[in-house]
């Protein structure tokens, strides 16, 4: 096989703290191929976002990469320059955020916060920027865009923004498009909007994408593969429909029990959801060599809570792993 | 307009609510934006009624217009109490756990201590929550902990009905999943009737009884949960389930909503709120208001404000 366009090696973050160093991503891997949509999946804390600022050189002052490497098309960003990065930011490596009112400026018009992208990576004079910055709002089917161009991102609504958002991000067509939590602010029924345009500009740019989010439902409905992320590491990955239809990390497997999923058979009644017992471990405690859901966990033995499990492959599923002392096995 | 009937811990008739804005329209008169048109609603003691809808729907305004008005009833206002979405700026962060949920009884007149303390050891073990954790602030509670106060706080001067407003919204799923478990078993173990107000239609049909789904201030349809989740009536309905995202693979292939322009509700309404962005509008939905009526064909009560109610009522279960 081809090397991909993203392989991520044991990639792991630190911050320094008052109290010391504490370890906040622990060991991640994983690949991303042209194209392709991926799904990182955790509760807040598990490292997701942090993963996904690692990839863009935009980690917060206090963290620095302790270990491993973002290999992207041959070059590793874990040790690229912030200059070099600055290149890579926004034109091969695009991200979108959950709050599109924060990350537009509010006193430039959506036309110029676009163009202004065009015009640093692609070197486009103004008029041409102007122009392609309306092919731009017109992609991501904003109506009457020749017009709506000169508004302010105040005229717009939360789905028109988040809509902004994807042109100025791929504006310049990135490789890979980082999605954390898009739709987490907006209306279900926009949602679905934003998550079609991203399936379609995805594919007819050849663009990869990353999408955080909490919600399996929306996993399952975006990206072909996921990574399941507890307290700063992999606990489990795989095809979407693989995992969904046999998790067999138990936390993996709890995170979809225990939301209370639309179902259109409504005789179907719990009383009951599954719990996960308790709460996620304090981030002193991430870099242990135990298994760190261990604690909240039904299966775990004296093993678990004194020996980290290695990824290892599931049965009878391709490229299907999880680091689990006694996973489950065979269907749900 | 708010009242009691023997079964009904709560029956709302007609609410209607404005915000005034600024100017004046062409006949002179104070302009307003009216939030809540005309809705209606009773909710059985010991159940839960849930209104669903988007943000801007209203939903979170008749409900605390209902609370409010409830509270106007002398001595009504210790019978109904509010649980709110952000566990984090709805609790003083100068209290201790246990003075918060004292305040609502002192409001409420109840001022013996030694009852006010039974009360608070007895909600705090109701709700999972150790006795020590009683002198703690709110700074030192995790999310999930917080909603856990707040839930006690709100059960402290034994109200009949409990407003949800998004309980678990701003919580992680696997902590949702144990907030929704608790107000279930309080339910039961208290007697109580919630208003449950949320966007998350998954949510709703765990949680529910019977559901109203409101849009632009107005009730679009109401059904007991079964009739509702098994065939859902009116377009915006439709709309809403089949965007939530699901895990079963299956996609319900129905039209897409228009992109139309949103109402201005400052303005008197002439038609169907929805009709601007309902993919079987007609020209009757832009001129006249549909009403709430019983929906043909429905098992128990079922009611829907459409004008396309027999056209897509038989097709309903698609």
């Amino acid at each position: 096989m081809a090397t991909p366009l993203l392989e991520v090696r044991d990639l792991g973050v630190r911050f320094t703290t008052r109290d010391g160093q504490v370890t906040v991503l622990d060991d991640v891997s994983f690949t991303l191929e042209r194209g392709e949509r991926i799904s990182f999946v955790g509760e807040s804390g598990c490292g997701k976002s942090m993963t996904a600022l690692a990839l863009m050189g935009l980690l917060p002052a206090m963290g620095q990469v302790s270990g491993g490497s973002i290999n992207f098309k041959g070059e590793d960003l874990a040790t690229a320059s912030e200059a070099r990065m600055r290149q890579i930011r926004g034109n091969e490596i695009s991200m979108i955020f959950q709050e599109p009112m924060t990350s537009l400026n509010p006193v430039f018009t959506i036309g110029r916060q676009i163009a202004e992208v065009l015009q640093l990576h692609r070197g486009l004079d103004r008029r041409t920027a102007r122009a392609r910055a309306i092919d731009l709002l017109e992609a991501v089917r904003i109506p009457n865009a020749a017009a709506r161009v000169d508004d302010y991102p105040h005229q717009l609504s939360g789905g028109q923004r988040q809509r902004v958002m994807i042109a100025i991000a791929l504006a310049c067509e990135p490789e890979v498009l980082i999605a954390d939590e898009p739709t987490t602010a907006l209306d279900v029924t926009v949602q679905a909007e934003i998550f079609a345009l991203l399936r379609d500009l995805g594919a007819k740019l050849e663009t990869a994408i990353i999408l955080i989010t909490h919600d399996m439902g929306a996993v399952a409905q975006m990206a072909e593969r996921m990574l399941v992320m507890y307290a700063g590491r992999r606990v489990e990955e795989g095809r979407v429909a693989d995992i969904i239809k046999a998790p067999a990390h138990p936390y993996t497997r709890g995170l979809i029990a225990c939301v209370p999923h639309i179902s259109t058979d409504a005789t179907r009644r719990l009383e009951r959801l599954p719990e996960i017992d308790g709460i996620v471990p304090p981030i002193t405690s991430f870099g242990r060599d135990a298994c760190l859901f261990a604690p909240r966990c039904g299966r775990a033995s004296e093993v678990c809570h004194g020996e980290r499990p290695a990824p290892a492959g599931v049965a009878g599923h391709k490229a299907h792993s999880v680091a689990c002392w006694h996973p489950h096995e065979g269907g749900a | 307009m708010a009242g009691q009937g023997p079964d009904h811990a709560l029956a709302v008739e007609n609410l209607s609510v404005a915000y005034p804005l600024k100017g004046r329209d062409k006949s002179g008169a104070r302009r307003r934006l009216l939030a809540v048109d005309d809705v209606s609603f009773a909710i059985r003691r010991g159940t839960t009624l849930g209104i669903v809808g988007e943000s801007g729907s209203g939903k979170t305004t008749a409900a605390m217009a209902a609370a409010l008005d409830a509270a106007a009833l002398r001595r009504a206002r210790q019978r109904v109490q509010i649980i709110f979405q952000d566990p984090y700026s709805s609790l003083n962060p100068r209290l201790r756990a246990a003075e918060i949920v004292r305040e609502p009884m002192l409001h409420a007149g109840r001022t013996n201590r030694a009852e006010q303390d039974r009360v608070i050891d007895e909600l705090f073990e109701a709700v999972g929550l150790r006795p020590e954790q009683k002198s703690l602030f709110p700074h030192q509670f995790s999310g999930g902990q917080r909603q856990r106060i707040g839930i006690a706080r709100a059960l402290s001067t034994r109200p009949s009905l409990i407003i949800c407003d998004e309980p678990v919204s701003a919580l992680d799923v696997a902590v949702q999943a144990q907030i929704l478990n608790l107000l279930k078993s309080l339910q039961r173990q208290f007697d109580l009737t919630y208003l449950f107000i949320s966007h998350d239609l998954g949510v709703v049909q765990h949680m529910c009884d019977e559901v109203a789904v409101m849009y632009m201030g107005k009730f679009m349809e109401q059904a007991e949960r079964d009739s509702f989740f098994a065939a859902p009536r009116h377009p915006y309905s439709r709309a809403l389930l089949d965007a939530v995202p699901t895990i079963e693979a299956a996609a319900r292939p129905r039209p897409p909503l228009v992109d139309g322009a949103i109402p201005d509700l400052s303005e008197p309404q002439t038609g169907c709120r929805f009709a601007s962005r309902c993919p079987h509008a007609m020209p009757r939905c832009e001129n006249e208001v549909p009403l709430l009526a019983d929906a043909t064909g429905a098992a128990g009560h079922h009611r829907l404000a459409c004008h396309l109610a027999d056209e897509i009522g038989s097709a309903a279960s698609g």
